[in-house]
């Protein structure tokens, strides 16, 4: 009986997501941007291009019906590279999320379950790491391991949990005095296994939303290491370290800065406008980043 | 008030303490010598171990950790092992340029937002509101070195109106007209970086103010629209908008510092960027520790502005 209930209210709160979805053409734009960007970069090794061929003929061109996006400095054919720039910071994205959001949870979830003495440290922790400016923290992280792929994935993903802990950790807070919970303690079950079949599914809708946007975040730091020349190293480029190739040519090739840059601000973009409507799941009061 | 101002600082002092402990350790792991910075390879074994023996660089690690606080606080942070420069002179030549770039920049965004979050919040779904958010929402997803770039086309390259670098043109050091040309740029880049997010910020609040009872009472009152916006909500809102303040401290140092890249503005930035790409160990963590110690005095100093501000809070001892 309960389980229905249960049921029927979670089926309500897609139902709203959805009406929230059909009503809103920008969110039904982001979503079909985001499909079509992350189909391209899965299948791309499958299509005909190949982002190192150079074309010593067409250097700096720009785009034409041969080439769409143009060529770069040494004539390689800039929506090749684009694509498969495209894929490494989805991936840095994807991958940057999952670490955080692991951490983050794990940090949240142990930290408001446990309480006491392993909150508070595990807290201050968090304060701390949040008190040194981002940009520092992860720029100092990235001398110690050498730049490149791995590393500002790792820097990201270990340097951008501390809000989703926050958030997580209050959730939990709430979710420990739910009944169900107080029993499964009560009745013994290991702590591990109260948070892993209890407490995460109950915080999962913060987990999705808290991810959601930091897919973004992780894209935008990525891009402003990159372009900073710190962050992903050729031969691999990404869209952030394309912006940086392309500022020694800015003068008479803009679209080598514009497409990547405007991909950029589009991918984050529709990331955020998913992650703001998915909220409406958890408050239905909420319309449109009323509370934030 | 007085006690809770001083719990405040008393919590602080422990946070910066621990994170001076995280940057010694940082140094300590790093793969070179504080003494390297100070000696070079002409001379002798004996002169470097006279040396490591005048800065304490044969002591016990812990204090080494007291020497170097030490010098923190007498303003002295080290040397860089590149340049072989003291770096706080080094600060002291750069902070001040950061300072005019951002200082303008962020009261200039911080007044415009809360012009447009207070618009945007009372009109809430109407095209002011729809517009005004819309713009936030991209402006946020737009890095600031796109921006930045696209600016540096059309004025730079293309009308060839403003200059692309620097701060002064060579020989007008001190002309105030040349200074201003090559100020508008990455003044703009810096507002545009700033604004979104406070806009949001102030807007979603006025929203939240606008959904209390006291705006339904005197709406049932008769009060016209003008007076709750003035008399009341505008009040709510700014009170936590003040208290912001407190918190854009650390910006004076570090809140600038893709676009002074960009710009090659003598900051920070172009600095800290080149200390991070030459392995410049000291000055990375010069200023790691000098940016998180303004953090955390920018939150205490906020939280203060808040007690003063918030009568709520200042009962509650």
């Amino acid at each position: 009986m309960m389980k229905k209930k249960e049921n029927n209210s979670k089926k309500r709160r897609m139902e709203h997501v959805l009406s929230a979805l059909k009503k809103d053409k920008v969110a039904i734009a982001s979503l079909i941007f985001l499909a079509f960007i992350i189909v391209i970069s899965l299948i791309a090794p499958l299509l005909p291009i190949d982002p190192n061929k150079t074309d010593v003929m067409n250097m700096l061109t720009p785009p034409s019906a041969e080439h769409w996006f143009g060529t770069d400095e040494v004539g390689r054919d800039y929506l090749a590279r684009v694509i498969y720039g495209g894929r490494v910071s989805l991936l840095v994205g994807v991958l940057a999320m999952l670490a955080s959001v692991f951490i983050g949870v794990s940090v949240g979830t142990i930290s408001g379950y446990c309480g006491g003495i392993i909150d508070m440290i595990l807290m201050r922790i968090v304060d701390i790491m949040s008190s040194i400016p981002w940009m520092i923290l992860v720029t100092v992280i990235s001398i110690f391991l050498n730049p490149g792929l791995k590393s500002i994935i790792i820097v990201i993903g270990c340097f951008t949990w501390m809000e989703i802990a926050r958030l997580v950790r209050a959730e939990t807070l709430s979710v420990k005095e739910r009944e169900y919970v107080m029993y499964a303690k009560f009745v013994g079950t290991p702590f591990w296994k109260v948070i892993l079949s209890h407490v995460i599914p109950s915080v999962f809708p913060t987990i999705i939303i808290a991810g959601t946007t930091s897919i973004a975040g992780a894209i935008m730091t990525e891009s402003s290491l990159s372009f900073l020349g710190i962050g992903i190293q050729q031969p691999m480029s990404s869209w952030g370290s394309l912006l940086q190739s392309a500022q020694t040519n800015l003068q008479n090739a803009l679209y080598m800065a514009f497409i990547p840059g405007l991909l950029i601000v589009c991918t984050i973009f529709a990331f955020n406008k998913l992650g703001n409507l998915l909220r409406i799941y958890m408050e239905p009061r909420v319309t449109s980043g009323e509370k934030e | 008030m007085a006690k809770y101002i001083l719990k405040r600082i008393l919590t602080a002092i422990p946070m910066i303490l621990i994170i001076t402990i995280i940057c010694f350790t940082l140094i300590h792991m790093a793969p070179y010598d504080a003494i390297d910075s100070m000696t070079n390879p002409k001379m002798s074994q004996e002169t470097i171990d006279l040396i490591r023996a005048k800065y304490g660089y044969d002591q016990p690690v812990y204090i080494q950790y007291i020497r170097w606080i030490q010098g923190m606080l007498g303003g002295n942070f080290g040397y860089s092992i590149v340049t072989h420069q003291n770096i706080a002179d080094d600060l002291v030549a750069r902070i001040p340029n950061t300072i005019k770039l951002v200082l303008p920049a962020y009261l200039t965004a911080y007044i415009l937002s809360i012009i447009l979050g207070l618009v945007a919040g009372s009109h809430k779904n109407k095209w002011q509101d729809k517009l005004i958010d819309g713009l936030a929402s991209i402006g946020i997803a737009t890095p600031t070195f796109w921006v930045a770039m696209l600016l540096i086309y059309f004025f730079g390259y293309k009308l060839k109106v403003l200059p692309i670098l620097g701060m002064h043109t060579i020989g007008l050091e001190s002309s105030f007209a040349d200074y201003m040309r090559h100020f508008i740029m990455p003044y703009i880049v810096l507002t545009l970086g700033f604004l979104p997010d406070s806009i949001r910020y102030v807007r979603s609040s006025t929203i939240t103010q606008y959904a209390e009872d006291y705006v339904m009472v005197q709406n049932a009152f008769g009060a016209s629209k003008k007076e709750i916006m003035f008399k009341h909500v505008c009040k709510n809102v700014l009170l936590p908008v003040i208290t912001k303040l407190g918190m854009a401290l650390p910006m004076l140092v570090t809140g600038a510092i893709i676009t002074e890249t960009i710009f090659g503005w003598p900051g920070i930035g172009p600095y800290f960027i080149k200390a991070i790409q030459s392995m410049d160990y000291p000055i990375v963590m010069a200023i790691l520790v000098l940016s998180s110690t303004l953090v955390i005095l920018g939150n205490l100093l906020s939280d203060i502005l808040y007690c003063v501000t918030d009568p709520r809070i200042r009962e509650m001892g």
